[in-house]
This record gives C-alpha cells, sequence and structure tokens, in this order.
C-alpha cells in the first residue's frame, strides 16, 4: 500500500529539500517506486536539488487546474528509473493550491507510487499545511540549534491537529531526522545534544545526518547525495533512514569527532 | 590560566536545553488543544474576580500542565494591595 510521507519543518534552510530528495532517492534505490513533490510553490528548488530543472515542462499548479494530467508533468529520473519528481511551479499566486485540487493529486499519486513523498515549504502557512494534509507520516527534519527545535515543535503540533489522519483520530507517525550535525561542537558541549534533542521534542529518530561538503556537492551537481556519493557519511545515514522508513530496525550511528586529541586541544586554544 | 578557564568551560549546549524547555512548556500549552481551554478559563475567571474587586487582566494566571496520569490546573490570583469593591 503506499504512503504518503511529508518532509517538514518549520523553519527554513535546515535540510528539507536535500533531505527529500536523499530519502526519495535512497528509497528508490532500494527498488521502492517513489514520487517527490514539490510543494513550495513560488520558490521551487527540488528540480534544482535533483538535477531536473532543465526537464521542467509541467507542474503541479498545472496538473492541480487541470492544464496537464498528471502523467505529463511526472519527470522521471535518468539515474534511477524508479523515482519521479513533480516539480512545484514559480506562480506568486498563494491560492494555487486548492485543498481539493491537492487531495485529488495526492489520491492519484498513491495508486502510482510506493511512496509519496512531499516536501513542505518552510514556515505554517497554506503550503505548509496542504503538504502535510494528507500524509500517513511526517519526517520533521530538525538542526541540533534553539530556532530550528522551537518550530519543530510547533510543527509537531500541527501535525498532530491539522491532517487528516489527525482529524480521523489516528495516529500520526512522526520521525525526526536531525541534520546539519557537528561532532566537533557536540563533543565541546556548544551544540544541543541527539538526546536533549530527542528529549525535549519527544517523537523517534530516523537518523542523524552530519554536516558535510558531500551535502553541498550534491546540490552543487543537481544530484541526490544517496547517488553522488552513497558511500560519504551522510549518504549513509540516508540509506539508514530510509531503511528505517520501510520498518528495519537499523542501529543509529552518531557521528564522532574524527580529530585527534592534540588537533582538537589545538583548535580550542584557537578558538 | 587560559587553560584552566577551557577545562572548566561547560559549553552553551545546557543553556540552550534549558531556555527551551522553559519555552515550548509555555508554547505548547498556548498551541494545543488545550490552549482553547485556558484562554476560556482565565476570561471566566477574570470576569468573576473584577466583579468584585478591581483587578488588571495580567494578575489572572492559568497554567495546564497535562501529565500521564495526573494533570494540574494552575490559578493565580494577584490581588491588589488594598481590596476595594469594584462598584
Amino acid at each position: 500500500m503506499a504512503k504518503v510521507l511529508v518532509v517538514t519543518s518549520g523553519k527554513g534552510g535546515v535540510g528539507k529539500t536535500t533531505s527529500t530528495a536523499a530519502l526519495g532517492a535512497a528509497l528508490a534505490q532500494a527498488g521502492q517506486t517513489v514520487v517527490v513533490v514539490d510543494f513550495d510553490v513560488g520558490l521551487r528548488n527540488l528540480d534544482l536539488v535533483m538535477g531536473a530543472e532543465r526537464r521542467v515542462v509541467f507542474d503541479l499548479v498545472n496538473v492541480i487546474q487541470g492544464d496537464a494530467k498528471l502523467a505529463q508533468a511526472l519527470i522521471r529520473d535518468k539515474r534511477v528509473d524508479t523515482l519521479s519528481l513533480l516539480p512545484a511551479s514559480q506562480t506568486r499566486d498563494k491560492d494555487a493550491l486548492t485543498p481539493e485540487g491537492v487531495a485529488r493529486v495526492v489520491a492519484d499519486l498513491r495508486e502510482k507510487f510506493d511512496w509519496v513523498i512531499c516536501d513542505s515549504p518552510a514556515g505554517i502557512e497554506r503550503g505548509a499545511t496542504l503538504a502535510m494534509r494528507h500524509a500517513d507520516l511526517a519526517v520533521v527534519v530538525t538542526n541540533p540549534e534553539v530556532s530550528s527545535v522551537r518550530d519543530s515543535d510547533r510543527i509537531i503540533g500541527l501535525l498532530d491537529s491539522k491532517t487528516e489522519r489527525a482529524e480521523r483520530g489516528e495516529r500520526m507517525e512522526k520521525f525526526l531526522l536531525l541534520t546539519r550535525y557537528d561532532a566537533a561542537r557536540a563533543s565541546r558541549g556548544d551544540m544541543l545534544k541527539t538526546e536533549d534533542v530527542l528529549e525535549i521534542l519527544s517523537i523517534p529518530l530516523l537518523g542523524i545526518i552530519p554536516e558535510s561538503q558531500e551535502v553541498l556537492r550534491a546540490s552543487n551537481i543537481g544530484s541526490p547525495v544517496t547517488l553522488s556519493s552513497p558511500d560519504s557519511p551522510p549518504g549513509r545515514a540516508y540509506f539508514d533512514a530510509a531503511r528505517r522508513l520501510r520498518g528495519e530496525t537499523v542501529p543509529v550511528n552518531v557521528p564522532e569527532d574524527k580529530r585527534g586529541l592534540v588537533q582538537r586541544l589545538f583548535s580550542r586554544r584557537v578558538a | 590560566m587560559k587553560l584552566l578557564s577551557f577545562l572548566s568551560r561547560r559549553g552553551s549546549a545546557p543553556i540552550a536545553r534549558e531556555r527551551l524547555q522553559i519555552v515550548l512548556a509555555h508554547e505548547r500549552a498556548m498551541n494545543g488543544s488545550s490552549g482553547d481551554l485556558v484562554r476560556l478559563l482565565q476570561e471566566e475567571i477574570l470576569a468573576v474576580v473584577a466583579r468584585h474587586v478591581k483587578i488588571e487582566r495580567d494578575m489572572v494566571q492559568i497554567k495546564l500542565d497535562r501529565g500521564d496520569s495526573i494533570s494540574t490546573l494552575e490559578i493565580d490570583i494577584q490581588m491588589p494591595a488594598e481590596v476595594a469593591p469594584a462598584h
């Protein structure tokens, strides 16, 4: 049965789009059929991160308004053939997404794919609530930093009240994806620890993605990090997270500070 | 001296954690489903007290803590130094 997953966070810039691309690709690389849907109408970026920006003809809003068929708007990935993208439009009309239209498109996508992954815009406005509306489960992307944790807490509240599932009185599955984790800062005590964030937000951990050059490189070249650097620490962390999404039990790997003691003491004194 | 201060430095993460816990406890009460109840109670209690005593809005504070087995409703009403009838 198809699963609709929303990747959300409240705060912008924490890694929603990167994580949508990486998780979507990882699931597709494991043989699942996956569509990643960009809900950030007006500020689309998932196409760029996926390397499909020059192949966009029709988009989500065209489909909702009946100007294009769903099959015309879907872009099949050139590297993984079970992976597709439904891009957002660049219209500035905030009301382009209608609740009925979104419901219809999500229902159609459920028929075609194992996973429908909705990349939410930042904020708690219409775009964000529509992205989460039909989700069966949610990945809350959080940086170990106060403003991100606070916004995640707010989003968790919305997931538990404004989604279809919540309104039916069903449980909304929510997972924490901790991104931009810096092991060196964590060991200095200058970054919220994983346990702190988990205790505060009290949702299960899907994975910890270390801060890495590879993530930036992946978006530079337009490839999900699980495709461009599958063996890098962030690549492996996303693969593990995707396996957990499928219900597998995989031990969580907490990134460690790999620099030597002398090096660490030195950088401390300099800092 | 400098090295010593580095060794004894605690890091800012514990402060972040503490600040978050406090602000979220407050925000959850206001934004959650119990937020409406808290606001309603505050309005009605304020109305009742104001009928008899001259009182400012922020002198009635209500806090609702929902726990797993026990929930507490804390009502804190500050009274003016001289309790004068409202009319």
